[in-house]
């Protein structure tokens, strides 16, 4: 007996959801604790800094209608990650395909159809475009994978920045207004109708940019949760993801559902392109998204993969990127969104394990 | 004319592809022992922009290295307990650490981007009656110092790995580390070990870039190359020295788009548009590097290490 405590794990056998939400909760709250730190070293005063971020972010009919805005996006990137993600296939270009959505959509918009196309027309076809050119960039991807087992990660990634040269290719070269990194304006029953649109009717409107892509957003999340939980092609997804044999074992095929998968989570990424250049910019411009194709995957994983979750996420993550925005030095909010990530990843053996703590000599089971 | 051409572009290949060299080899080795890490690209620009601002406030190009290193492998380490103690996931915890090290970087090098030029760099090397043969001259022996770091890392990497105990530890960790457990190794401590190298060797590459190759700090600097270090890896079969051919590889295609342009009587490039094409060659080519590698894996069963990217804990298997 030598009398020195040593710690261990034990496994938990059932994780209540009181024990996961406080998880979440105090992950958070311990990441912004990290970050704080690092501020303060960075010299920036931490909680000046948290207390504007939460004012603008989130106090005020603005405030709230530009987090909508931002959470926009994130929430499309975030339901598509989840699908990908639920069968361990990690697609990390969701950036690239948020891109190539927004390109495509663009494309039909200035190029494919009339000026005077109505908007009935016009908005749809914009969104069938966008979906369909993500859906392509990542189904490339998955078909890698699935055929010659080819790292989806770096190809995904490495798709990215593919995307970006070729949306720069665009705006720079052939699509370019006069010389600008942009094209020009869009027609304009090829935007997103804004609430702002409808001032002159309810002047308490005036301002909120808040556009109808969160309808798409918000419906696409019951849709997939639908999708993903009640349906044969979730289960085998499920199964895929958690026990590749068993699912091969059992007739499920799993080239197929990977190259589907990789689609439909390129779709969705593609449809938030589509949202951002038809409600927000109102054209193509060069690096017009912060990143929200990678904001989605910090999102999804803190949503648990959970359509529901990840909206309530989503939110919270548009309001970071409002009230991060005027902060200087800029770059505030992606180290919170890493930190975040990062604690929330590496205390999720407390979910799994209980710790436990027994004195050397007593023999662990 | 053709000559020359070739030349810069050998002489200038080598140099840009230094960096993600030594970034490839701390991944070789930390995968080795089982230990996956994407989180490279943002270990690396936390490593650039320690050394550039080291290097500012002290003049000296080693403080700023070493700043850089220190840095990156203290990354490196707090990576090692969230995935090797903590049993993370190591594909997300590596996104998140890639997140924490590219805003991190932004946020501390925020002060140091209106003072764009560099101080104190690492210098060139001229070596004295070598470097004036025609050819091999101006690629080899007037190359910047990392290059020559980079020459003799690659050997002294394969070494580690085939030739020493600690080598073979790590691919016993890295193949099957409950047979290493049961035979004694320390299969945490070696996991940690090859972590915080892998995260030196990052840092190592950031301070090349700001250091030497592109010397100077600018947000984002690295731009996907700490992603094609990843890649690389697995390209790399796991070995040093295909490693290293990758990744100078890398560096010359990376450089090709700016070679070309100051060719003349090449009426495809007159069109300053194509060079965005141009560009997206390098990703292409670790793409199809990645295809390639992954085909000759399967035809002759030259698998990732076993146990890859799969958290252990002792008494489980």
């Amino acid at each position: 007996m030598r009398g020195i405590a040593r710690v261990g794990f034990e496994p938990r056998l059932e994780v209540s959801a009181a024990v996961r939400w406080s998880h979440t909760v105090l992950s958070v709250i311990g990441a912004l604790l990290c970050g704080a730190g690092l501020l303060d070293a960075a010299g920036v005063d931490p909680w000046a800094a948290y207390g504007h971020m939460a004012r603008a972010g989130l106090l005020g009919s603005y405030a709230l209608s530009d987090t909508t805005v931002k959470a926009t996006p994130i929430l499309l990137c975030a339901l598509g990650a989840s699908v990908a993600f639920r069968m361990r296939l990690w697609n990390i270009g969701g950036e690239g395909q948020l891109l190539l959505g927004a390109w495509a959509a663009s494309a039909v918009a200035l190029k494919l159809l009339p000026t005077s196309a109505p908007w009935w027309l016009m908005l749809p076809c914009m969104m069938v475009a966008g979906a369909g050119a993500g859906a392509l960039w990542s189904a490339g991807a998955g078909a890698l994978r699935a055929y010659l087992r080819v790292s989806e990660i770096i190809t995904t990634l490495m798709l990215n920045y593919v995307a970006a040269l070729w949306v720069a290719y665009f705006v720079f070269g052939p699509w370019s207004d006069r010389g600008f990194p942009l094209t020009p304006s869009f027609p304009a029953s090829a935007n997103l109708p804004r609430l702002a649109d409808m001032a002159d009717r309810w002047p308490s409107l005036s301002g909120l940019t808040v556009h109808a892509g969160v309808l798409v957003a918000v419906g696409a999340a019951p849709l997939l949760g639908w999708l993903l939980t009640r349906t044969r092609w979730g289960f085998e997804l499920r199964v895929l993801g958690a026990n590749p044999s068993v699912g091969r074992l059992a007739g499920m095929s799993v080239t197929r559902h990977a190259v589907v998968a990789m689609a439909l989570s390129g779709a969705l990424c593609g449809l938030a392109g589509m949202c951002e250049v038809s409600g927000v910019v109102h054209r193509l411009q060069d690096r017009f998204s912060p990143g929200y194709g990678f904001t989605g995957i910090v999102v999804a994983w803190l949503g648990k993969l959970e359509p529901w979750r990840v909206v309530v996420v989503s939110f919270l993550f548009g309001a970071l990127l409002v009230g991060g925005k005027e902060i200087q030095p800029g770059g505030v909010p992606q180290m919170l969104q890493g930190l975040v990530l990062f604690v929330i990843v590496g205390s999720e053996v407390l979910l799994r394990y209980r710790l436990v703590v027994r004195r050397a000599g007593e023999n662990a089971a | 004319m053709t000559t020359t051409f070739f030349v810069n572009l050998m002489a200038a290949g080598l140099a840009r592809g230094t960096p993600i060299l030594f970034a490839t080899l701390g991944g070789v080795v930390a995968e080795r022992s089982g230990v996956m890490n994407l989180g490279i690209e943002g270990m690396m620009l936390v490593g650039a922009m320690t050394a550039f601002a080291t290097a500012r406030s002290t003049g000296s190009a080693l403080a700023g290295v070493l700043a850089g290193i220190s840095a990156a492998a203290a990354l490196g380490l707090a990576y090692a307990v969230v995935v090797v103690y903590l049993r993370a996931d190591q594909v997300v915890s590596g996104l998140a650490l890639g997140f924490v090290g590219t805003g991190l970087s932004a946020v501390m090098g925020a002060p140091l981007v209106e003072q764009r030029e560099a101080t104190a760099t690492i210098p060139s090397w001229e070596v004295p009656g070598l470097s004036s043969i025609p050819v091999l001259g101006e690629v080899l022996f007037r190359q910047n110092l990392i290059v020559w770091i980079g020459f003799a890392l690659v050997p002294l990497c394969w070494l580690l790995l085939y030739r020493t105990r600690w080598g073979l530890a790590i691919r016993a960790v890295g193949e099957h580390p409950s047979a290493a457990d049961s035979m004694g190794v320390p299969v945490y401590r070696v996991r940690t070990i090859s972590m915080v190298f892998a995260g030196a060797m990052a840092g190592l590459a950031g301070a090349s870039l700001s250091l030497a190759v592109t010397p100077g700090w600018v947000d984002g600097m690295t731009a996907g190359q700490g992603w094609v270090a990843v890649g690389l890896v697995i390209f790399a079969g796991w070995d040093p020295f295909r490693a290293a051919a990758g990744a100078w590889l890398f560096g010359a295609i990376r450089r090709l788009p700016l070679d070309l342009q100051a060719v003349e009587g090449l009426p495809l490039f007159r069109n300053p548009n194509l060079g965005y094409f141009l560009s997206m060659l390098p990703y292409l080519f670790v793409m199809a590097a990645m295809v390639a590698g992954s085909q000759r894996a399967m035809r002759k069963r030259l698998g990732a290490p076993a146990a890859l990217g799969l958290p252990w804990t002792r008494g489980e298997r």
